[in-house]
């Protein structure tokens, strides 16, 4: 088996779900490669093969792949692919751009956002909103898949030293080009990373509201995340939005905030470790996923929450 | 300029879909079954760029079983102006779906294919970069902003760190998120209006696609349950159980 794990990073660092991809690569066993694609990209490289158990790092560092065109990167990645058994990214919104692609380059058919690896073909992952486990072996001679990243306990960022090669292969197919971005700045944790999450829905009626939950989350070192509800009426931007079409977070703790429960939001926290709702609606779905159930109105428990902890 | 949208029939958005108790399958027999939500949204964004005066023909494609046609007469009512569809009693896979819409595009050379981002039953999120990849097309997935210029699209996408726009090269892909657009209702006389409007068949035979799954489904298990919770009675007693007996604070 020989596997080549595409790194999620920002070229200046490695993103933390590269290494619970390496986990899920340990999980299939065999010679693990990182595949570092970007543009002044060094330092990535470099935290690349300080993580456990990589074997070699290639570094393909050139302009067409600073801002991770899929057109440029996917070709790159089914290039390289060719000669693995198995090709796997984080489900990222990047790795969910590339790999696709470059699966239908080299005519495989992707996995995607497997949850755990049953054998080298065999994986189970989440279909119908987390509701259904599948159990999929593939036929295909490469395996093109993406790894939820809350499924796989991170590798070790440190204490492996592989070997980095440069790799001078450059595809640009000039179709795609990058205009602009607007990154929100945060100095709270990634909401996929922390080890505690605190969302909001349409029950905190505006954004400003929000304000009660930044500053529980501040106390708690927590990351904020929201409902779609709260995305779509422009309370929050859309990384913040959690769910089956949003990001998928497992915490050690979650609290969702005037949240009902839909299942497409179940789909995104339910397998948090412990789950805290507040809601004043007692029917509310969202208490059948909930450790401790608060009934209440949330903007005289918020508050009472932030001095009480 | 002619803009192809695929339209998926899926299990309804609101039915908690369970598997069969034997693990064969999942249990969708009796259940409502709707447009694919993303690809509303797809069918949405292509009439709109049709009433901006940017396209002038919308066509929406479907794969599947015979009762597909609804999706795509929904989609017609929405203001799609005809529909094809590839009919097949098998299982389709990504891999298949965008070789059989690839073959459409060889026949039909769209400027713009809009697709959804992600089917609702599979979650799969596949389909619109594979077919980018077969159609040597570019991507522009997860769109929440789609500006037509000449010869290019704009797209603006929601990655995970916040929104990033790219500009493509038309012909191109644009796969849609949920804040592109809000899907209209379709009204009734515009329903009547759709049964009447050109619906071609075709089958992956006559298109020359092989759609054979290369992934199999060994079996299909529900998540693990979450055991019985309890309610607090205020903030104070919230806070001593997490301190204590969960210890998560
Ligand atoms: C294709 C598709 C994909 C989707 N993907 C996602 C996704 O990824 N993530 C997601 O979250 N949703 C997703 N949804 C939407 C989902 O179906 C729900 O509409 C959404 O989750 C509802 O958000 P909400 O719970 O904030 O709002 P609501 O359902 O309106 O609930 C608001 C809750 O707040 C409570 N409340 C109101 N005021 C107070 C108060 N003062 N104090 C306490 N409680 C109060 C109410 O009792 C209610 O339970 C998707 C839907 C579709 C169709
Ligand atoms: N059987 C199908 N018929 C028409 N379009 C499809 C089909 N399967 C997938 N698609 C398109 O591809 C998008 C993404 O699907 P998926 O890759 O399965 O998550 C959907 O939103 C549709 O636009």
């Amino acid at each position: 088996m020989s596997i080549l794990v595409i790194a999620e990073h920002d070229n200046a660092s490695l993103k933390a779900a590269t290494l619970n991809t390496l986990a899920a690569a340990k999980a299939i066993g065999g010679d693990v490669h990182v595949l570092v694609a970007g543009s002044g990209c060094g330092a990535a490289a470099e935290a690349a093969a300080q993580a456990d158990g990589v074997a070699k790092v290639l570094v393909a560092d050139n302009a067409a792949y600073e801002y991770q065109l899929a057109e440029n990167v996917a070709a790159l990645v089914a290039d390289l692919g060719k000669d693995y058994t198995h090709v796997l990214a984080s489900a990222t919104s990047n790795g969910k751009n590339i790999m696709p692609r470059a699966a239908a380059l080299l005519d495989v058919q992707a996995i995607s956002d497997i949850i755990s690896v049953e054998s080298s073909d065999t994986f189970k992952r989440p279909i119908y909103a987390g509701n259904v486990i599948a159990t999929v072996q593939s036929s295909d001679a490469i395996k093109v898949i993406t790894v939820r990243g809350t499924a796989f306990d991170a590798v070790a960022a440190e204490g492996g030293s592989a070997a980095v090669e440069s790799i001078d292969n450059a595809q640009d197919a000039g179709v795609s080009s990058f205009v602009g971005e607007e990154l929100a700045k945060s100095d709270r944790p990634e909401l996929t990373a922390a080890k505690i999450v605190i969302s909001g829905g349409r029950g905190m009626q505006n954004g400003e509201n929000f304000e009660m939950l930044y500053k529980v989350a501040d106390k708690l070192g927590a990351a904020v995340g929201a409902s779609r509800a709260a995305v779509d009426a422009g309370f929050v931007p859309n990384d913040m939005q959690v769910g089956q079409t949003g990001k998928i977070v497992a915490p050690e703790l979650y609290i969702a905030v005037g949240i009902s429960g839909a299942i497409q939001h179940l789909a995104g926290m339910k397998d948090s470790k412990v789950i805290v709702a507040i809601n004043k609606d007692e029917e509310a779905p969202i208490f059948s996923v909930a450790d401790y159930g608060l009934v209440a109105d949330l903007f005289e428990a918020v508050p009472e929450l932030e001095s009480s902890i | 300029m002619k803009i192809l949208v695929a339209v998926k029939r899926v299990v309804d958005y609101n039915v908690k879909v369970r598997p069969k108790s034997d693990g064969t399958d999942v249990d969708i027999a009796n259940a409502k079954m709707s447009i694919n939500p993303f690809c509303e949204i797809a069918v949405e964004e292509a009439v709109r760029l049709k009433e901006k005066g940017v396209a002038t023909e919308v066509v929406a494609v479907s794969l599947g079983t015979k009762q597909s046609q609804e999706q795509i007469r929904t989609a017609m009512a929405l203001g799609a102006d005809r529909g094809i569809l590839v009919e097949t009693d098998a299982e389709l896979q990504p891999l298949a779906v965008a070789k059989c819409l690839n073959a459409i595009i060889a026949k039909e050379s769209p400027d713009l294919v809009i697709m959804g981002k992600q089917s609702i039953d599979g979650d799969n999120n596949q389909t619109g970069q594979m077919l980018g990849a077969l159609s040597n097309m570019p991507q522009g997935t997860f769109a929440s902003e789609v500006a037509v210029e000449d010869g290019t699209v704009n797209v603006t996408r929601e990655i995970d760190g916040g929104l990033q726009t790219v500009k493509l090269n038309l012909p191109a892909i644009v796969t849609t998120d949920l804040r592109l657009n809000e899907p209209r209702y379709a009204s009734l006389p515009n329903i009547m209006k759709a049964k009447k409007k050109p619906l071609d068949t075709t089958t992956p035979d006559e298109l020359g696609v092989d759609v054979a799954p290369r992934v199999q489904t060994l079996k299909v298990e529900p998540p693990a349950e979450r055991s019985a919770g309890i309610k607090v009675a205020d903030v104070a007693e919230l806070v001593e159980k997490l301190k204590n007996e969960a210890k998560v604070i």
